[in-house]
């Protein structure tokens, strides 16, 4: 844990647009993620910044979003309780409610995975994505990370196809998450999924790509970014 | 390093810890009040925002604030929907607001591929030379979050589009504005917070 604030400054110094702190094994665990660690994170960002993990109740995003995250995402906690997101939207404003889905290619459509940080407890949650994206944006979600587990950790470029299909029927934010493994990659989705912005960790964690080289390639294939 | 401090107006919202933050990476403490000597006695204000107009307008009307804040001689700065309480009013709860700025806020009408919030880093174009946007280049990226927007007027000193043009940054005499967000908006933000302290 010691090197995640050297992680978040210098993310924040290549020129990252958004941080997100995802704690994967607190829902699996029953546990809400660790609060000193946000008041940290946050005091060292000045991009906007996103937490999530084990958040059950407004009770528990409040605390977090009081020790400075501007997002709080949900996952897991959401497909058990649905109702969770409009009690967060009514709360604290859609533009503050993010919900985070894991899904898998299956039978020729696409399922809804939960608990997805601990391999013991992760599986298929019944419900399908196209018609999960739709109820969570019903219910007030203000942004929406597809993370597509076929893709994810294998580095072959992010799942244009779902992505695209997920995109015609998302009117909030998109986010792309799962499988960049390259800076072309990055190029690809934001051109043919047209989302709002693409997630990556462990390319960045390792420095296989340097997020400043990154954003001048995107500017030169004419992708609009933040320099 | 001047001795009065920096107050934030408690209007109640859930997380002024982001701005907390910004304004000590500056070298300055924030003081998060309501108290009117405090206000009266800071080095420059701070209006942040959060939530919804009606509500907000309800708990600054509740604390005495609407008939304070419009009569502050010091540099105060609206943030967000902070700065859509400083003008005369807002659709969002047609609510009537602290009328320092002339001007109504309006919503934004969705589009496919531009929903409502307008959520995420966006261009600004300064209009006129003012000492808030001292050094900040024209199209530098900002980050808004926000349904409702002010028009463009004789009070606008920097403008960013979403559908149409509305206006980014604002001042009339000592009262500033900015719809987005300074505290997230990167280096571009911290040099806007740094001008507002410094350069009132």
């Amino acid at each position: 844990m010691g090197d995640i604030l050297e992680l978040a400054r210098r993310y924040r110094d290549q020129g990252a647009d958004e941080l997100v702190f995802y704690d994967i094994t607190a829902s699996p665990e029953g546990r809400t993620v660790d609060r000193s660690w946000i008041h940290r994170v946050a005091a060292v960002l000045d991009i906007p910044f996103c937490v999530a993990g084990g958040i059950r109740s407004v009770a528990d995003a409040e605390a977090i979003l009081h020790h400075g995250a501007d997002k709080i995402s949900v996952n897991t906690p959401a497909l058990a309780n649905p109702a969770l997101i409009g009690e967060l939207a009514r709360r604290f404003g859609s533009q503050c409610v993010v919900v985070g889905i894991d899904s898998q290619a299956q039978d020729g459509g696409y399922r809804v995975h939960q608990n997805t940080g601990d391999p013991a407890r992760s599986g298929e949650s019944g419900r399908d994505t196209i018609a999960w994206v739709r109820e969570v944006q019903e219910r007030g979600a203000g942004e929406i990370v597809l993370n597509c587990m076929n893709q994810d950790g294998v580095r072959r470029g992010y799942d244009i196809g779902q992505l695209r299909l997920v995109r015609g029927i998302c009117n909030v934010p998109l986010i792309a998450s799962g499988g960049a493994g390259a800076a072309e990659h990055f190029a690809s989705v934001f051109r043919e999924a047209r989302v709002d912005g693409a997630l990556a960790a462990s390319v960045f964690h390792t420095g296989t790509i340097d997020i400043g080289e990154l954003k001048r390639y995107l500017q030169g294939q004419a992708v609009e970014v933040r320099s | 390093m001047s001795a009065a401090p920096v107050v934030i107006i408690d209007g109640g919202g859930a997380n002024v810890a982001s701005l907390s933050f910004a304004l000590e990476r500056l070298g300055r403490t924030a003081v998060l009040t309501t108290d009117h000597d405090r206000i009266r006695q800071a080095s420059h204000v701070i209006l942040p925002g959060v939530g919804a107009a009606g509500a907000a307008m309800a708990r600054l009307a509740g604390a005495g604030l609407d008939r304070l804040i419009p009569t502050l001689t010091q540099p105060v700065l609206g943030i967000c929907l902070g700065m859509q309480l400083l003008y005369e009013a807002s659709e969002e709860d047609d609510v009537h607001c602290l009328g320092v700025i002339p001007g109504v806020a309006r919503r934004f009408t969705p589009a496919p591929d531009r929903p409502v919030p307008h959520m995420g880093w966006n261009r600004i174009q300064p209009l006129a030379a003012a000492d808030l946007l001292a050094g900040i280049a024209p199209g530098s990226h900002c980050y808004f979050v926000h349904s409702y927007a002010l028009p463009v007027t004789a009070a606008t000193i920097a403008t960013a589009s979403y559908g149409r043009a509305f206006a980014a940054v604002a001042q009339e005499r000592n009262f500033l504005a900015t719809q987005f967000h300074p505290e997230r908006s990167g280096r571009t933000g911290a040099a806007i917070l740094a001008n507002f302290l410094n350069r009132y």
